[in-house]
């Protein structure tokens, strides 16, 4: 960011070389505003009216209780899930060579661009009672749809992109030089990939991993069908919010609305810092998340 | 890197390569492709007739039409403000600028249905703006102009960051030089920064109609899921499908699914045809 030459003209010459700073930055500002930032102020505000006894009223329900639980533990395994599967495909697509590579590659992007409510009424009718494989998970006594191992694995197949998509440039970029002095030192390809390939890759894959947590944590297109949202067993917070704007319990949907929101500022926030963080402890090592 | 020349402790035994191939495969087949082939499966089970009578009643022509029409305005808006900020974010310095980009992201994390939830807040009955919209007669909540504005909050970013990370990789050499010419202000843009970045604006625009079409968590909150009216594509196939009409459900949901995968191929397309035009992480070489 600091690399354009743009600032030094402007103190060489005390003029803007080139045009339209006023207008670009008030017209990015005013959408900006409009569009995100007012309606954001909104929930803030109406939030902190809640005050914190008002809040930690509305989030002690018990049935808010059970729906957090359910989100939060839902979105972590999935992510987790999601970050070792990914993890896999790209490392498959990136160093191996085989027909149909490309294919794979490109499905990536299906639950990036396949709408959410398509994907939940199509992972309900696969894993209901009669779906194709629901049929043969039932007798065997594994419920999946309409139980939180379907919420779960609606998260993963929303998850599984970031986690693809954040580690493969990583995976791309790395030089196999060190790989090779590993190995000529003597070092097994086990022991080569655990200590040069995966500190490598440990932090496109922490990215990727809040990446497809926080997405988890607020969807909800794919997971209400295969929910059966259930009260207290399989309702996800953000259904619950829903539900509480229906009852006209404002106040209720806000102090959901305003956790979920604290906890997606954190993702952000971790998104942002691991490049950091990492940068810190290793100098001079590649950066390209 | 297929010039690297694999010595054995360099590669893994055919045998794991083989296996970890046959498992991601596995992965995307049941995770992925198992989906998609469950939304054809189930739309044309009952026969192309079927399917074809689905969507052409009324209400899905109608869900069809309301979908169109808001990815008819989410798409430009985005594109020329887009456009706009990333210009002045990317050829300017100006304090705040690592705050603005942040709140750029925003959308892509806050929850769809907090995005709803937050637009209730300001236009429904008891919102900021419920007396000046009843004095004007002015309805947004529960009517297209709702259904916009929850699909340009969800979308926000799409564009921007595609254009950002392309116009600081390409700098503004090109322009200073346009200006230094004697280009004006709409010339220089127009002769060099628009061919510069049409693939990356068309990148982006096509990552937004995605999710414009796709959108159903904010929408389902903003819209009131009034028939012919404020029903989009995705509301009409929850509708449907609530109403165990499965085939109904499912041959909407097909359309959106082919919008889906002509997505995908467009997408593939300008990555492996106009790689170098797009921002580094999507060159695929």
């Amino acid at each position: 960011m600091s690399t354009l030459a743009v600032p030094a003209l402007i103190t060489r010459r005390g003029r803007r070389p080139l045009p339209g700073f006023g207008l670009s930055l008030g017209l990015g500002l005013a959408w900006l505003s409009v569009v995100v930032l007012l309606p954001l102020a909104a929930l803030a505000l109406r939030a902190a009216g809640l005050g914190a006894e008002g809040w930690l009223r509305a989030i002690q329900d018990p049935r808010v209780q059970a729906s957090l639980k359910l989100s939060f533990t839902a979105s972590f395994v999935a992510a987790l899930i999601a970050s070792v599967a990914g993890a896999l495909v790209a490392w498959v697509v990136v160093r191996y060579r085989f027909p149909g590579r490309r294919l794979l590659d490109a499905l990536v992007d299906l639950p990036f661009a396949l709408p959410t409510a398509v994907a939940g009424i199509a992972l309900t009718a696969i894993y209901s009672a009669n779906g194709w494989v629901g049929r043969y998970t039932e007798p065997l006594g594994i419920k999946i749809a309409y139980t939180p191992i379907g919420i779960t694995i609606a998260l993963i197949f929303i998850g599984l992109p970031f986690a693809v998509r954040t580690v493969q440039p990583v995976l791309e970029a790395l030089g196999r030089e060190q790989e090779e002095a590993a190995a000529s030192l003597g070092a097994s390809r086990l022991t080569t990939l655990r200590r040069v390939v995966l500190p490598e890759l440990l932090p496109a894959l922490l990215t990727g991993f809040s990446l497809a947590f926080a997405r988890a944590l607020g969807e909800y297109g794919s997971v209400i069908f295969i929910a059966g949202n259930l009260p207290y067993k399989t309702e996800i917070a953000p259904l619950l919010i829903t539900i509480r704007l229906e009852e006209y319990d404002y106040g209720g949907a806000v102090a959901i609305a305003a956790l979920l929101l604290a906890a997606s500022f954190v993702c952000l926030l971790a998104i942002n810092a691991i490049p950091l963080l990492f940068a810190h402890e290793r100098k001079g090592a590649r950066r390209d998340v | 890197m297929s010039d690297v020349r694999h010595r054995d402790d360099l590669q893994e035994p055919a045998w794991l390569r083989v296996a970890l191939i046959a498992l991601a495969v596995l992965v995307m087949l049941s995770l992925v492709v198992l989906p998609l082939l469950m939304v054809l499966g189930a739309a044309f089970a009952k026969g192309f007739g079927t399917w074809l009578e689905s969507l052409t009643q009324p209400d899905a022509v109608s869900a069809l039409k309301l979908t169109l029409f808001t990815v008819a305005i989410v798409l430009p808006v985005n594109a020329i403000f887009g456009t706009f900020m990333a210009w002045a974010v990317t050829r300017f310095e100006f304090r705040g600028k690592q705050l603005l980009l942040s709140l750029i992201d925003l959308p892509f994390a806050v929850s769809p249905v907090v995005a709803g939830l937050c637009l209730v807040l300001l236009f429904g009955s008891h919102g900021w703006f419920a007396e000046l919209l009843r004095e004007h007669d002015i309805k947004i909540l529960f009517a297209r102009p709702g259904i916009v504005l929850a699909t340009l909050f969800i979308t926000f970013p799409f564009v921007v960051r595609e254009l950002i990370p392309l116009m600081q990789q390409q700098g503004a050499d090109e322009e200073l030089a346009a200006r230094s010419l004697g280009a004006s202000g709409w010339t220089m843009f127009r002769r060099v920064t628009l061919p510069n970045i049409k693939w990356g604006l068309l990148y982006g625009v096509l990552l937004c109609s995605a999710r414009a079409m796709g959108e159903f968590g904010a929408v389902s909150v903003v819209s009131g899921h009034i028939r012919g009216l404020t029903n989009t594509l995705p509301l009409h196939i929850e509708i449907l499908y609530n109403e165990f009409d499965s085939t109904g459900a499912f041959a909407a949901a097909s359309l959106l699914a082919g919008l889906a995968l002509i997505t995908l191929i467009l997408k593939f397309w300008l990555e492996s045809r106009h790689g170098d035009a797009l921002a580094k992480s999507h060159r695929r070489h």
